[in-house]
């Protein structure tokens, strides 16, 4: 059996120290309630609108506050997220794998949203590297950060290089507050069936542990979970509310799961390998799709449609200008797409 | 499985307001958020004490029960700002919610402060003659920024920081006065629709009557937000959410129902508003300038006043 401490904390925005000592007491909180792995929140050492802040908070993978963590690793796993600067001074979102008083494995968010209300790739350089670790666990380890999960790849290459223990450190901020889904918060619903539908596919736990707190106009909603390899919540952490949430599971039921739903011995590798290098290789102009409408991009299958980019169009200072619907071109009749 | 919870009814056992399907939320979320978007917003400023100017009106009341809520009635001071033409009903309705919180209030009238400058039968203020003839709209300005004046000052005294109680549909619309009632530290309520302001007021206990009232800028006697702009704000309301919380084409919302001639003058009011909701430009001129490529938090380390 292995006790997983979440640790769903507010970190004080830009107070790496302040940070620095909460993380190490909840380490020993953790470590005094017998877990075997602690997961931190994404930039849980240094809070995550920082902005031009970024550059006063990094640290190279020598820094001794990160040695002083590492250090208080001995007899257990430990993920935390800080500010990672490289030898060439990027800066990265980083979440590391501290156990037995080293750092295992340092993952670099691979997809930094950059859109609506964030604007990472602004402040941070991305990520190259999807790969799992071995971990005194006795599994493999996978870690992704917040907006890594939202890319279908990422869950599934981790678990394909041997994950069966999946990690995502976020710092999701509510929205979309509505008064029709499983817990009144549209990112809350979202997230939760996206980890789930993961935790089914990869036949692996998956651990979201998400922060709370306020930063800015951002209000984080937590909600952090641990999900089964069948897919099934073991553990639902409160929506807002701080706390180091303690959860045991049962490695085992990895094993059980993937020999009753061997989806991964299924997986099709060359078969994607393959498809994914066609679909590269068209998008460069590199080679033509047989089966692509006449008139379609290079790398897609289906020709636009005339008329369908004008809807939705923002407000307009001129919205007289907005075309009336007997003004748009006909629409071009269906036909087969495929041959 | 959150649900939407009945609509307060008055005496006679109909819904106090409309309120549109889409824009329904969990109150319970809502009321969670913003407390503690105002716990975290006074803590981050090394404040403990909020300062807010109370109407009558459905937006400051609710503000006040959300502040109270989060930090205590005694640590809110309510200021009443009623002007000479101002509705002695709000007034009343301003001291039904004091009383009803137990918070701590000021009353002060902002007749002579706006009277020295427009005049007042006749006579001259220190904006001239010209003043005396000063529309309405004039008029309405002068008071909200006075009241903004006020308010600021106030915060010294109460060591507090001015929460705004506007709301989503009047600042997309822009129906404020800029550096007058839209001035504040921050804004617990300016991602809320007016329908979504009255039914998280219900859930708060809000006083019916206040609720059920028709909203008023109250800058001139018997005015009515509604009256005034020739809408009502269930459909003002749902035609600003689909066209930009939902990113629907006017067309599309033609196909809903909607009017094509007022999504269109809603669609003018938000491009015309523009300017109202953001911070003012400055000239691009040294190597890092303010809000250009000098982008840091409200609140860092070391901005807390200590």
């Amino acid at each position: 059996m292995l006790r997983i401490a979440l640790a769903q904390f507010a970190p004080i925005l830009g107070a790496l120290d302040d940070n620095l000592v909460r993380h190490h007491e909840l380490i020993e909180e953790a470590r005094a309630g017998g877990a075997g792995l602690v997961v931190f929140p994404e930039l849980g050492l240094t809070g995550y609108q920082l902005q031009d802040l970024a550059a006063d908070v990094a640290m190279h993978l020598g820094d001794p506050r990160l040695a002083s963590l590492a250090a208080a690793t001995r007899g257990l796993s430990a993920a935390v997220s800080f500010v990672e600067e490289s030898g060439d001074h990027r800066l990265f979102i980083a979440a590391a794998l501290m156990e037995d008083g080293e750092i295992r494995h340092v993952h670099r968010k691979v997809y930094l949203p950059t859109y609506g209300l964030f604007d990472e790739r602004r402040f941070f350089a991305p990520g190259d590297v999807i790969r799992a670790t071995p971990s005194r666990l006795g599994v493999g380890v996978g870690i992704g950060v917040c907006e890594d999960f939202w890319h279908l790849q990422t869950p599934q290459l981790l678990a394909l290089d041997g994950a069966q223990l999946l990690l995502n450190v976020s710092s999701s901020p509510g929205r979309d507050l509505a008064a029709r889904n499983e817990v009144g918060l549209g990112t809350a619903t979202s997230w939760r069936a996206l980890m789930r539908t993961y935790a089914q596919l990869t036949t692996s736990f998956v651990v979201f542990v998400n922060r709370v707190g306020v930063e800015e106009s951002m209000t984080f909603w937590g909600g952090s979970e641990v999900i089964g390899p069948s897919g099934e919540p073991i553990f639902s952490a409160p929506l807002f509310d701080e706390g180091l949430y303690q959860v045991d599971v049962h490695l085992e039921d990895v094993r059980r799961e993937r020999i009753a739903l061997p989806l991964l011995r299924e997986e099709r590798l060359e078969l994607q390998a393959r498809e994914l290098q066609r679909i590269v290789a068209e998008r460069a102009g590199l080679a033509t799709d047989s089966t692509a409408d006449p008139g379609a991009e290079p790398g897609l299958a289906v020709a636009p449609v005339p008329g369908r980019a004008e809807r939705g169009a923002e407000p307009e200072a001129e919205p007289a200008s907005e075309p009336g619907a007997e003004e748009s071109p006909e629409p071009i009749s269906l036909r087969s797409r495929r041959r | 499985m959150s649900e939407v919870q009945p609509l307060p009814v008055d005496d006679d056992g109909r819904p106090l307001f409309e309120l549109p399907d889409e824009l329904a939320i969990d109150t319970d979320v809502a009321r969670r958020v913003i407390t503690g978007f105002i716990q975290g917003q006074l803590r981050q400023a090394g404040f403990e004490r909020c300062v807010l100017g109370l109407s009558g009106g459905i937006d400051s009341a609710l503000v006040a029960y959300l502040v109270a809520e989060a930090i205590g009635a005694d640590r809110l001071l309510c200021v009443l700002m009623p002007y000479r033409t101002s509705s002695p009903a709000s007034r009343l309705d301003a001291e039904t919610i004091v009383a009803d919180l137990g918070c701590p209030s000021e009353l002060v009238e902002i007749t002579p402060m706006v009277d020295a400058y427009v005049g007042r039968d006749g006579t001259p203020g220190a904006g001239g003659p010209e003043a005396l003839e000063a529309s309405p709209v004039r008029r309405g300005n002068l008071m909200a920024r006075t009241r903004m004046a006020v308010l600021y000052d106030q915060s010294v005294v109460f060591a507090g920081l001015v929460v705004g109680t506007g709301n989503k549909t009047e600042s997309l619309i822009g129906y404020t006065t800029l550096f007058g009632d839209s001035a504040c530290a921050f804004n617990p309520v300016g991602d809320l629709y007016k329908s979504q302001v009255r039914q998280l007021a219900a859930a708060m206990g809000v006083p019916k009557e206040v609720i059920a009232k028709a909203p008023s800028a109250d800058l001139w006697p018997d005015q009515t937000d509604e009256g005034e702009g020739a809408f009502s704000y269930p459909v003002l309301d749902r035609i600003l959410y689909w066209r930009i919380d939902r990113r629907r084409g006017v067309d599309e919302l033609v196909e809903m129902g909607f009017d094509r001639a007022l999504i269109e003058r809603v669609d003018r009011l938000v491009a015309t508003s523009e300017f109202k909701r953001q911070v003012p430009p400055v000239a691009k001129l040294g190597p890092r300038t303010a809000g250009v490529d000098y982008l840091y938090p409200r609140r860092r380390p070391g901005s807390a006043r200590s």
